[in-house]
This record gives structure tokens, C-alpha cells and sequence, in this order.
């Protein structure tokens, strides 16, 4: 059932550690928008945003899934995992602080910047998570007309 | 700034992409063994530097529409990430030249830093 009626919906499975697939499915949801002829640097906006919440999962739950929500004026990428939760949101918001594993920082992650990062792109963002739980992040994206985008 | 040029200016090899040197150009440049650092900006155009060879500095840089690598220090990336390399079509040139020294001599060749988003 799709619990948007008036989105299209695309579904992703994302596994944990999967470090080699990362970013599979965010080129994947990267394609699917080009092809749809929106405005280049919203494009890249989303897939900035999608794969750093591809990451996340790899890194830090037990897997999940991406699922790719587009209406006529928004789209919509919520991250949905199995667990663990995230302790502190507001710490985990803050540039820098990271509870990573030695292996993400070897491909270049890590770092403490996948929230942050996310926020910067999207229009909003909604964080659900607590410790113990799973977590759900809900990133959205407005379609305004092509000269409202820079680039 | 011409791929061809840069390839010239840093006495770079040519791992992928050779075809497509004439071709690209770069506005600005980025050098960082982050890949999360990279992930802040999104500025189109943009010529990556790193130190980093595994298939996620491909994936950052399809995700930024970024064309073109520069790999230092001799580093060359093994088979699996030149294949997806040349999947998105995208340049990758190794130097010898240090990370610090790479960006040097670029930015003094006229390729500036790229602007981070606020």
C-alpha cells in the first residue's frame, strides 16, 4: 500500500557494512530524477542528501531502505532502519561528532557531517529515532520554478 | 581550466577517461581525503583532489556531478573503482605530487578553491 496516494513510490534496500554497494541505490534515485527533467542543481541537492542517509544506515544501524516519494510539486526520501536508534539527535546534529567505526573512515566517512549535510539540502528535514529504536529520517524537497534554483 | 591542461600542469597519468580530456573543464577545485567534507559543498564543475583511491570517491563525485579525480602521491585506484569510473564517465589522473603541492600549483595556475554553501 502506498501510504503517500498521490506520490509515485520507488523502494530501495540499503544492508549494513555493504560498503563496496554504497551508493547504489541513492545513483539509482539519482538517475530516476534526471530522467524526469528536473533542474540539475536540485538534482544534485537530493542525491547529496539520499546518499548521505545511505551511508548512515550502512554505518551505523542494521540495514534498511530508501524510499523515493515524487508528487507534481515535492519530493520526498524517507531513510527508514531497523535499529539501533540514535542516542542524542542534538549531538548527532552537531558538525564533528561522530560514533563511527574505524572501517567508514577509511572510505572517507565518518566524519560527523551526514546530518549536517543532510539539513544543508534539504527544505526539511524530520528526525525520528531513540535509543533502542529504529530510526526514521523524512527529507523533503520542494520543485519551485527553474529560476528560483541557482544553477 | 581544460582536464587536458591539468593532466599537463601536475605531469599526471591518465587512468579513465582519457577520451573525455579535450572535453571537461573545471571551474573550481576541492582537495580532501573526506569524502563528508566534499559532500558539503555542491558547486558543479569541480575538480576533486584526494589521496582517497576506493569506489566511494566515485559514488561522491557522480552524486556532485563532479567529471574529474586527481588522485596524488602516485596513488592509482584498483579495477573495481576505474570501472565504475568509466561507468559515469568520469576523468581519473594520478600525480606524484603531494596533496598540499597538487592544490598549490593549481591554484596558482588560476583554478580557485569552490565556495561552500551556507
Amino acid at each position: 500500500m502506498n501510504d503517500y496516494p498521490d506520490f509515485l513510490k520507488y523502494h530501495y534496500e540499503v544492508e549494513r557494512y555493504d560498503f563496496t554497494r554504497a551508493g547504489e541505490a541513492s545513483s539509482a534515485i539519482k538517475a530516476r530524477l534526471k530522467k524526469l527533467g528536473l533542474d540539475t542543481h536540485l538534482v544534485r541537492r537530493i542525491a547529496i542528501a539520499s546518499y548521505e542517509s545511505e551511508i548512515n544506515i550502512i554505518i551505523h544501524s542494521y540495514g534498511g531502505t530508501l524510499t523515493l516519494y515524487i508528487s507534481a510539486d515535492k519530493i520526498m526520501i524517507i531513510a527508514k532502519d531497523s535499529g539501533p536508534g540514535i542516542d542524542d539527535i542534538e549531538m548527532a546534529m552537531k558538525e564533528g561528532y561522530t560514533t563511527a567505526s574505524d572501517a567508514a573512515r577509511e572510505y572517507g566517512f565518518g566524519a560527523g557531517m551526514g546530518l549536517p549535510n543532510i539539513k544543508r539540502y534539504c527544505d526539511q528535514l524530520e528526525i525520528e529515532s531513540s535509543k533502542g529504536q529504529s530510526t526514521t529520517i523524512t527529507m523533503t524537497f520542494a520543485i519551485k520554478d527553474m529560476e528560483d534554483e541557482i544553477k | 581550466m581544460k582536464l587536458l591542461e591539468i593532466k599537463e600542469i601536475l605531469d599526471c597519468e591518465c587512468i579513465a577517461g582519457e577520451e573525455y580530456l579535450n572535453e571537461y573543464e573545471v571551474e573550481h577545485a576541492f582537495g580532501c581525503d573526506l569524502m563528508s567534507d566534499a559532500l558539503a559543498f555542491s558547486s558543479h564543475n569541480t575538480l576533486l583532489i584526494t589521496g582517497l583511491t576506493n569506489p566511494q570517491v566515485i559514488r561522491t563525485a557522480e552524486m556532485l556531478d563532479i567529471a574529474a579525480i586527481v588522485f596524488v602521491r602516485g596513488k592509482k585506484p584498483d579495477e573495481n573503482t576505474i570501472e565504475l569510473a568509466n561507468k559515469y564517465h568520469k576523468i581519473l589522473l594520478s600525480t606524484r605530487e603531494i596533496l598540499y603541492t597538487s592544490c598549490g600549483i593549481l591554484y596558482k595556475s588560476g583554478l580557485k578553491g569552490v565556495t561552500i554553501d551556507e
